[in-house]
């Protein structure tokens, strides 16, 4: 795996952070350790509340009270991240760390050009005249298919629609080449026709410029297509971290499993979908153990009380007691006929 | 493109196309919509359009569409953002007053209706919104909610009679009839959604229109939700007008499928046909833009260009701008539905021409 | 019964569970700030009973008591704590007959001018189109204008209307009616922002769906979810309208000294302060500072505390 070969743009290593609330501190994320390479992009999927976004805001320093990390550290090419100043931070964002967010409307300053914003963004970390950073923009911009930049460049963001806004943020992240880049569900608020024009503009880029990319986002089907490596988050915890095709197509976490089946196709008529029961905890009543148990069909004893770290298994790592049972036994952790909840769906809202 | 043979070609060797006709479950519709128009005044206040020269603006959510809805059967309406669907859902159930055109609820035109006769058949149309957060109000107990349809229509005497009808339809979508004493913010997104299907179904419809209903959820929770969805459509006989931008979603849950570009139907058709056979180019553009997980790694094959501005849509075939077959005449002429199909038409010059070749 | 003494005792432990009460108890200042409005609000309530003197019965006052200092200064008499005015009249007594007329105009036009704004701003958002703009434009006259001068006019023109025997009794429902409608805009204006918001929302469509009537869509389903801003203009205006009343005894045009509110009062006391009689003025005029200034604070907590984003 080229991954581990060079050092990891992104290294994140048992990261926790906690809420303080009124009721005591809430765990959001509970030891999340990832890594990402150079002209990598790894796909942070899961639910609502799984902590995906958090992740993302804490890697950028975005983070806010009553938020804050409690342990864990946060490694950019070697350099620990998680310790500097607010204003050691800002100079990082932009510079090192390029950002992309859901609703490109809040990312842009509707008041000016986005040549300006280009420029502005270029000229405060790269030391270039106002012409060159402004042909460098240009080709920015040419790069993630614009049509008649050196036109357009000049325009304000209202004047642009949503997809192609959506271009401008990403030449915004990228114009000073940053080493990574978040980002946030860069595709859900757009139609799906244009979502496949900005996913194949990001990977491309990234892929030339060897930008690492981390890709939060609840949409599959993104991840599907954009990344190399995915991570699956549930309750705050990493449930699985694998390459695409095998969290897709080989999960070894029934959660993953569930995930993935649960997902309606269009390739076959199924009359009922497959569905994990019940919902994701909330923060403050995590089960002990495992916290998938209560919604897992294959939990045992030892899923209820015994905390499960991620396991290597094949190419991938699974949090999952199961992983480990059947790394013993020798045996394929998912019989060919994986036995499906056969419980009501309907008993599922209560549990 | 090798995407849509592998789908194309699916349906050859894995599932066979359902019987659609012997399948349909009635013959006169419940539902038949012609010609409908509904038009926004978009202008700036008099004042401005006077001093400024401004002209009047008219927005065209809908414009012109028709189709009917069978007893018993999905009928989904899928499309990009702008392209008027939701309106749709609002025209139905009277949220919105139409501009023009006819919707006949069982042979009664309601579009013109008077609220006195809208009363009398109100009880039976619900309709389930997209968000869970917004659709319940955060003030109210959920068993007040859900008995909101039933003490507004008076269908029930008695307070004892109500509490039994909420509690059994709290555990008709999968909850406690304890939980009616609770508020909405003290449950999920998915179980919001829940309360919402029982308020729904608590005035016993016959019909409901489904606005995104699972788009704000989670996929696990959505695979809840639409299993429900489906259970209690066969358990109370429904007929659902499906919403959806998600046409995995849109194939999972649907009969037929009608597909809307700016305000207009191109293209209606039983699943199998419109996901098998497309016809129109811009369905065979958005099946070709579905991300699926089992064809990881491979791109979508990316379409030009992005829906125009409602309020300056483009003469004649309004997708023409976008389209590889446009010619001439789809610069000009708008298309007028070709009725080739059961149940089902296209709308587009080159289909009719017979310039496309229907894949297959 | 046994199931309503434990809706109340469910409501109760809501309410102390509430995030509401425990910024409230986070915060020394609010609690020390309705500690003294409670404390004048009871007092006020309570004066035909705890003040020592009854400043209104002419039988009891004696000009021989007349200007005494407070107790604590050379001179002072220990029967009256805060001295006397001209006419031998008790400061204490009066400030508490006094604050319970500010406080009840107050909150009598605060009452009136919230009904009022919530009506106007409701129907103003719901309805929408030309009685929208018919009633945001008088509301922008109105606000156009100074609230004294508004305050002014209105009790002139009821002074002109009303027969002279009648004036002295309607005195105070004038002052209610003239402070309610200078201060209604604000509420009128924050309704209508909220409804706008609210009446687009999918439960409002829900019971739109269903056929149920505008009116009770307003009352039942939107009403509630309104109020929050509500409470805290109503609070910041029990303040404004408390100024307003005592600005409007002060110039002569508010309550009568024969029943003085506190305004009155710093009036009457105003007269003394140049012969070094200073009490009869300042205790009234420290206690009106005291009251607006709890009213406002709480006020502030309370948008704090009821807006989400600071939270």
């Amino acid at each position: 795996m080229t991954a581990h070969e060079t050092t990891p743009v992104l290294e994140v290593s048992d990261l926790h952070i906690e809420f303080d609330t009124r009721r005591g501190a809430l765990k959001a994320i509970d030891g999340v350790s990832l890594q990402i390479a150079p002209g990598e992009i790894l796909g942070v999927v899961g639910e609502s509340g799984a902590g995906k976004s958090l992740t993302g805001t804490a890697i950028t320093g975005l983070l806010e009270t009553p938020g804050r990390i409690s342990a864990g550290q946060i490694r950019l090419e070697g350099k620990r991240i998680d310790n500097l100043s607010q204003e050691e931070m800002r100079r990082l964002r932009g510079r090192d760390i390029g950002a992309i967010f859901q609703d490109p409307l809040t990312s842009l300053n509707p008041l000016y050009t986005i040549g300006h914003q280009l420029v502005e963004t270029i000229r405060t970390h790269l030391p270039m005249s106002k012409k060159e950073a402004r042909r460098r923009a240009i080709r920015m911009l040419e790069e993630v298919g614009l049509p008649a930049p050196e036109t357009r460049i000049d325009q304000y963001p209202h004047q642009f629609s949503g997809g192609m806004r959506q271009r401008v943020v990403i030449a915004l992240a990228l114009c000073v080449e940053p080493r990574l880049v978040i980002a946030d569900e860069p595709t859900t608020a757009l139609d799906v026709s244009v979502q496949a024009q900005i996913i194949a503009v990001l990977k491309r880029l990234c892929r030339e410029k060897g930008t690492a990319v981390m890709l939060v986002t609840h949409d599959m089907g993104v991840i599907a297509e954009a990344a190399d490596r995915v991570a699956v988050m549930y309750a705050g915890r990493l449930a699985e971290v694998g390459p695409v095709t095998d969290v897709i197509k080989h999960a070894k976490h029934p959660y993953t499993r569930g995930l993935m089946n649960s997902i309606p196709t269009i390739l076959n008529d199924v009359d009922r979908l497959e569905q994990i029961e019940g919902s994701m905890p909330r923060l403050a009543s995590i089960p002990d153990g495992c916290a998938f148990n209560p919604r897992c069909p294959r939990a045992f004893s030892r899923c209820r009380t015994e905390r499960p770290d991620l396991i290597a298994v094949e190419n991938s790592d699974a949090a999952c007691w199961l992983v480990e049972e059947t790394a013993m036994t020798d045996r394929s952790p998912w019989p060919t006929s994986a036995p499906s909840p056969t419980a009501d769906h309907r008993r599922g809202a209560n549990a | 493109m090798n995407m849509t043979q592998e789908i194309y070609s699916a349906s050859a060797t894995q599932t066979r196309p359902r019987e659609d006709v012997s399948d349909m479950p009635s013959v006169t519709p419940v539902f038949r919509i012609a010609n409908l128009k509904r038009h926004f005044d978009v202008s700036p206040p008099l004042l401005n359009r006077l001093l400024e020269r401004k002209e009047r603006q008219v927005v065209k959510a809908v414009d012109g569409v028709s189709f009917d809805i069978y007893r018993g059967e999905t009928f989904s309406l899928v499309g990009e953002s702008g392209c008027g669907k939701s309106t749709i859902a609002k025209l139905v159930v009277g949220l919105n007053d139409t501009t023009s055109g006819n919707i006949e609820f069982e042979g009664e035109d309601i579009a013109t209706h008077s609220r006195q006769d809208m009363d009398a058949i109100r009880h039976r149309l619900q309709m389930i919104f997209q968000d869970p957060y917004a659709s319940l109000n955060p003030r109210w107990r959920v068993r007040n909610i859900i008995a909101e349809p039933l003490t507004v229509f008076g269908l029930l005497d008695g307070q004892k009679a109500i509490d039994e009808r909420v509690a059994t339809l709290l555990e008709c979508v999968g909850l406690n009839a304890q939980d009616g004493e609770k508020y909405p913010h003290e449950f999920s997104g998915g179980q919001r959604q829940r309360i919402s299907i029982a308020r729904a179904l608590a005035s016993n419809p016959e019909f409901i229109v489904c606005d995104e209903p699972t788009s704000a959820l989670d996929v696990s929770v959505q695979a809840q939700i639409l299993n429900l969805m489906k259970d209690l459509q066969r358990e109370f006989a429904l007929t659902y007008l499906f919403i959806s931008h998600d046409l995995s979603v849109v194939y999972h849950i649907s009969d037929r499928i009608g597909v809307m570009y700016l305000g207009r139907l191109v293209e209606v058709g039983t699943k199998h046909e419109l996901f098998r056979r497309p016809q129109h180019p811009y369905t065979r553009m958005l099946l070709d833009s579905i991300p699926d997980l089992k064809m990881t790694g491979r791109a979508r094959t990316p379409v030009g260009g992005e829906v125009p501005s409602p309020l300056d849509p483009p003469s004649g075939c309004a997708f023409h701008p976008r389209c590889p077959h446009a010619n001439a005449r789809c610069k000009r002429e708008a298309p007028r539905p070709l009725h080739n199909v059961e149940r089902g038409f296209v709308a587009c010059h080159a289909v009719e021409e017979g310039r496309l070749i229907t894949r297959a | 019964m046994s199931t309503t003494t434990q809706r109340l005792g469910n409501s109760l432990y809501r309410f102390i569970d509430s995030d509401l009460f425990y910024s409230f108890r986070r915060s020394p200042v609010t609690i020390v700030a309705s500690v003294v409005v409670v404390t004048l609000i009871l007092a006020a309530i309570l004066a035909p009973w705890i003040a020592p003197h009854d400043p209104f019965d002419v039988s009891t006052l004696s000009l021989l008591n007349s200007e005494l200092p407070p107790a604590w200064v050379s001179g002072g008499d220990s029967a009256f704590l805060l001295g006397t005015d001209g006419q031998g009249r008790d400061v204490l007594s009066a400030i508490l007959y006094g604050a319970r007329i500010s406080i009840l105009v107050g909150l009598a036009s605060v009452a009136f001018a919230m009904v009022l704004g919530v009506c106007l701003g409701l129907l103003a958002a719901y309805v929408g189109g030309a009685v929208d703009a018919t009633i945001m434009r008088i509301a922008d006259i109105m606000i156009s204008f100074p609230p004294i001068l508004v305050a002014l006019l209105i009790n002139g023109v009821a002074r002109g209307v009303l027969p002279p025997e009648m004036q002295h009794d309607a005195v105070i429902f004038v002052l209610i009616l003239a402070i309610g409608l200078t201060t209604w805009v604000q509420y009128a204006r924050t309704v209508r922002g909220s409804t706008l918001v609210e009446k687009n929302r999918e439960y409002v469509l829900a019971a739109r769906v269903i056929g149920l009537r505008s009116r009770a869509i307003m009352a039942r389903h939107i009403l509630p979810n309104v109020v929050g801003p509500i409470l805290v203009v109503a609070t910041v205006n029990l303040a404004i309208a408390i100024l307003i009343e005592a600005a409007l005894s002060f110039l002569g045009v508010g309550m009568p000294p024969t029943e003085p509110s506190l305004g009155t009062l710093i009036r009457i006391g105003n007269e003394f302060l140049f012969s070094g009689v200073w009490w009869v003025v300042i205790f009234p005029s420290m206690v009106l500072v005291l009251l607006v200034l709890s009213v406002n604070l709480l006020g502030d907590w309370l948008r704090d505390a009821l807006n989400p984003k600071l939270r």
